[in-house]
């Protein structure tokens, strides 16, 4: 018993209604972000935002103001700055990005310290890093539901120059798009998406709704706007199946208290991925069994 | 500040900076950054799950910190930054969920991710020193083919040296590296250990036994700086490190561009590395 009647009482939990509301935001927001995240690969520039957005957190959580904005003002300043520092090489970007983040970091722990030694609340590693989408405040709704609905709106707008100025730049500037004013609201579009997802899943895990659904999906879609369309309804019910079960977890076995979110969710996201791996074409299942052991053998 | 307990910190901060030192100067040439953050933080999950079932971390960071590297080794380059981000939150996501789990977070998650340096125990000095001179060890004997094989990629396939074994046996290092390293500098910091001091060393010279050198030298003085003002100030040595690395990194930008303005920008991979190297050093 138990696990029943919780799944009963899950639609009238004031905790759980939050959560769907500002996860299923999050969700849809980064992972139509990802999609051209993945594209332009940047995955790596996307996970130093959110790891950066954890300093602007634990430093909002040090004054007592909302995440929220810590993580928002910190990712759009980084985003920024990558945005000055990205003509260089691939190579050297990716370096520069590790710079940036190793001081963002160095500042987390500061913050995160100064936070343990002059505040009674604790546990503020644990939800900034890893957030915990239960104990969202539902007044802080307004805004985050502000910031998604923008930042969707901005990326569908922008999604079909985006796009081309991500396959091939010199095509788009020949066009007359200007490639520069797109790329900076990209950018400040990413940081707010890695914004809304550090709120739900935690700054250093929102990685997982920006890159998981979105390569998921760049590998079953067949264009970029069912691309975009699988990807969200990936996170989404990635996200909402996480939050119930997370809810669910509260009745099994080992714990007695819930099992993190976080988890759930990003196990959710993971896994379709790996399977994609597995299965690599819709072809007959037969045949692709038969030429998988076939080049096994070969080197 | 050098007294009994402290003894043992400057051991283990030395031997950690050394190490970050000289496997950083090989990822910053290579460009896996990425990886380098990716592999201590997977690790992290492994401490927190040997936690779990009472073994030494040191076993679950070296589990976790061999099948990240794996993982990203297995992955094709065209998808490379994806599997290596999916693999980072998979072991992050696992680590909240085993920390959920035995209950007792807080303090040992800051630990973990930020080092606890002032805590190493003399019985901890053994098998970190023992790790370190393996990966010293490996890294000797694989310099020459490592060194060709991140600088040209093509070369080193042509002279028959196995790019993709060299990224397996490169990433399996960081791995070692990491295990001995994330007990005393944190996870999140190893990570800037590795890349500050090494970018630094790359933009002073091109010379690739005197960069490996002054990566380690200046990993050196980032931590030992480091340990100091964070006992003196009693603030965490996580923010020292942290930020002692990317200053190190703008100090010698700005040296460099003072010294060569003539030169047209920096080169990233040293074209003219490999082939300045003296050939006195093979016998």
């Amino acid at each position: 018993m138990g696990w029943l009647s919780l799944l009963a009482s899950l639609p009238s939990n004031e905790a759980v209604r939050t959560a769907v509301l500002v996860g299923g935001i999050a969700a849809a927001t980064s992972s139509a972000v990802g999609v051209f995240a993945v594209i332009r690969g940047q995955s790596f520039a996307g996970h130093a935002l959110a790891d950066l957005a954890a300093t602007g957190g634990s430093g909002a959580f040090l004054l007592g103001v909302n995440q929220f904005w810590g993580f928002v003002a910190v990712a759009v300043g980084a985003a920024g700055f990558m945005e000055a520092a990205g003509v260089e090489r691939r190579r050297g970007r990716d370096v520069a990005t590790g710079i940036v983040q190793g001081a963002g970091l160095g500042l987390a722990a500061l913050f995160l310290y100064l936070a343990a030694q002059t505040t009674t609340r604790t546990g503020a590693t644990f939800t900034v890093l890893f957030g915990s989408m239960f104990t969202i405040d539902p007044s802080g709704i307004p805004p985050l539901l502000g910031a998604g609905s923008v930042a969707l709106s901005t990326i569908l707008v922008l999604s079909r120059v985006l796009l081309l100025s991500a396959l091939s730049p010199e095509l788009a500037t020949v066009r007359g798009v200007p490639v520069r004013a797109v790329s900076i609201s990209y950018l400040i579009v990413l940081a707010m998406s890695v914004a809304l997802s550090a709120v739900a899943i935690g700054a250093v895990l929102s990685t997982a709704l920006l890159v998981g659904p979105a390569a998921t999906a760049l590998r079953v879609a067949r264009g970029p706007i069912q691309a975009m369309a699988a990807a969200v309804a990936i996170a989404v019910g990635a996200t909402w199946l996480g939050i119930v079960l997370a809810y669910v977890s509260y009745a099994w076995p080992p714990l007695g208290h819930g099992w993190p979110v976080s988890f759930f969710v990003v196990t959710l996201v993971v896994l379709p991925y790996a399977l994609t791996h597995m299965f690599r074409r819709p072809r007959p299942r037969a045949l692709s069994t038969a030429q998988s052991s076939a080049s096994v053998p070969q080197p | 500040m050098f007294t009994g307990l402290m003894t043992d910190t400057w051991i283990a901060a030395t031997i950690v900076a050394i190490i970050a030192g000289a496997v950083g100067f090989f990822t910053v040439l290579r460009g896996s950054a990425f990886a380098a953050h990716a592999i201590p933080n997977g690790a992290f999950a492994g401490a927190a799950g040997a936690w779990l079932i009472g073994l030494n971390p040191i076993i679950g960071l070296a589990t976790f910190a061999v099948g990240a590297s794996l993982a990203i080794a297995s992955s094709r380059r065209a998808r490379l930054d994806v599997v290596t981000a999916l693999a980072l939150v998979m072991m992050l996501g696992l680590g909240a969920f085993f920390f959920a789990l035995s209950n007792e977070y807080a303090s040992e998650i800051y630990s973990l991710l930020f080092g606890e340096v002032f805590g190493v125990a003399g019985s901890d000095l053994l098998p970190i020193a023992g790790l370190g001179l393996i990966t010293i060890a490996i890294l000797t004997l694989l310099f020459r083919p490592l060194l060709l094989s991140s600088s040209m990629p093509e070369v080193a396939e042509a002279s028959g040296v196995r790019s993709r074994w060299m990224n397996v046996v490169f990433l399996l290092v960081m791995a070692l590296a990491t295990t001995l390293t994330v007990p005393v500098v944190g996870t999140l910091l190893m990570f800037s250990l590795m890349i500050g001091p090494a970018a630094a060393a790359r933009s002073l010279t091109s010379r690739p036994l005197l960069a490996m050198a002054m990566s380690v030298g200046l990993a050196l003085l980032t931590v030992w700086a480091g340990i100091a003002i964070a006992y003196e100030s009693g603030w965490p040595l996580g923010f020292f490190v942290g930020t002692g690395g990317a200053l190190v990194y703008v100090a010698a930008r700005l040296w460099a561009g003072q010294r060569r303005p003539a030169r047209r920008g920096h080169r990233w991979p040293p074209h003219d590395g490999p082939r300045r190297e003296q050939p006195q050093t093979t016998s």
